[in-house]
């Protein structure tokens, strides 16, 4: 009963599959006063949790002289606009932490075909 | 005043039109049926009585309620069918009929309401749970007094531990009110209601939802 309730309040869209090690390009809405834009966020995921509505994931993009940024998002969150996937990257964990750790050419993630 | 009975069907989030992620406890409400009122000249005191959750009979088609609770629903000309639970709403005056079916949609999105439940029960607690007490220190010295209560009192003066000294003891299973939750979510059909926040009591525990005794404008 309760898990039942539970699924009807959360909605779901239709995203490509999304795993960590995928570069993604998340398309955010952007509230600025009145006015609203698209954002672009570009990078890796590092992680990503399920759990209805709670769905999210994090994305690490290195930024202007080399620092890392990390940006999570909810997934069923209507701020998130688009999500394109870039390229699959191959990793064998399910957290990404590593990356943190990891730049220029370590950093670097083997594509998944 | 505005009430309804149901049941805690657990927490989620949803989201508001700004894309805003709100924290919201899920109530499975009503139906309820308006069982009795209570009337100053019959009982001395106004109230409106509520039934919720239909129970099935028995496999065997016995009634799973005993004679005089089904006589208490079929008395007159009511004809309602075996409830769980009956709770009463103490309410100025009633705008409800004996018989009448209440749903979710008793409340709006957007109206404050009071959340009754009964709290979790924790068993026999100690201090530092039940009545937030510090923590000793865990070194320089100290042995099994981490989590003590300390002092209770003084020697032969008083003499003796004054009344309502907070110490160890049951904790929980009491009936909580929450005040000036926000509506978020009504659906009559789904008979669901989410309010924003946390509400008392496990998932499954029964709640009594009514309109919010003192509401405080939320910026």
């Amino acid at each position: 009963m309760t898990d039942l309730i539970k699924t009807l309040e959360a909605e779901e869209r239709s995203f490509p599959q999304l795993a960590p090690g995928d570069t993604v390009r998340v398309h955010v809405r952007i509230v600025e006063g009145n006015r609203e834009r698209i954002q672009i966020f570009n990078g890796i995921i590092i992680r990503l949790r399920k759990g209805g509505n709670n769905t999210n994931f994090t994305v690490r993009r290195i930024a202007s002289h080399g620092i890392g940024v990390e940006r999570t998002f909810l997934l069923r969150s209507p701020r998130v606009e688009k999500i394109e996937v870039v390229r699959h990257g191959k990793v064998r964990r399910a957290q990404l932490y590593y990356m943190r750790e990891r730049q220029g050419k370590s950093a670097r993630l083997k594509e998944r075909r | 005043m505005k009430g309804i009975i149901g049941k805690k069907v657990g927490m989620t989030q949803v989201f508001d039109e700004d894309g805003q992620a709100i924290p919201v406890t899920v109530i499975q409400a009503g139906p309820c049926y308006v069982t009795q009122i209570r009337t100053e000249e019959n009982d001395g005191y106004t109230a409106v009585q509520l039934g919720f959750e239909e129970l099935p009979p028995k496999r065997n088609g016995e009634s799973r309620l005993n004679k005089p609770k089904r006589g208490h629903l079929r008395r007159n000309n009511l004809d309602l069918p075996d409830l769980r639970y009956l709770r009463e709403f103490h309410v100025k005056e009633s705008d409800v009929e004996e018989g009448q079916m209440l749903t979710a949609d008793v409340f709006e999105q957007g109206d404050r309401v009071d959340v009754v439940g009964i709290s979790k029960g924790r068993g026999f607690a100690g201090t530092v749970k039940r009545h937030n007490f510090k923590r000793q220190p865990k070194t320089h010295g100290q042995s099994d007094r981490e989590r003590a209560p300390g002092s209770i009192g003084a020697t032969s003066t008083p003499g003796r531990v004054f009344k309502g000294m907070r110490m160890a003891g049951r904790m929980g299973g009491q009936r909580v009110t929450v005040q000036n939750l926000e509506v978020v979510v009504v659906d009559a059909e789904k008979h669901l209601l989410a309010v924003r926040g946390s509400v008392p009591g496990a998932r499954g525990g029964i709640l009594l939802v009514k309109s919010a005794r003192k509401t405080k404008a939320r910026q």
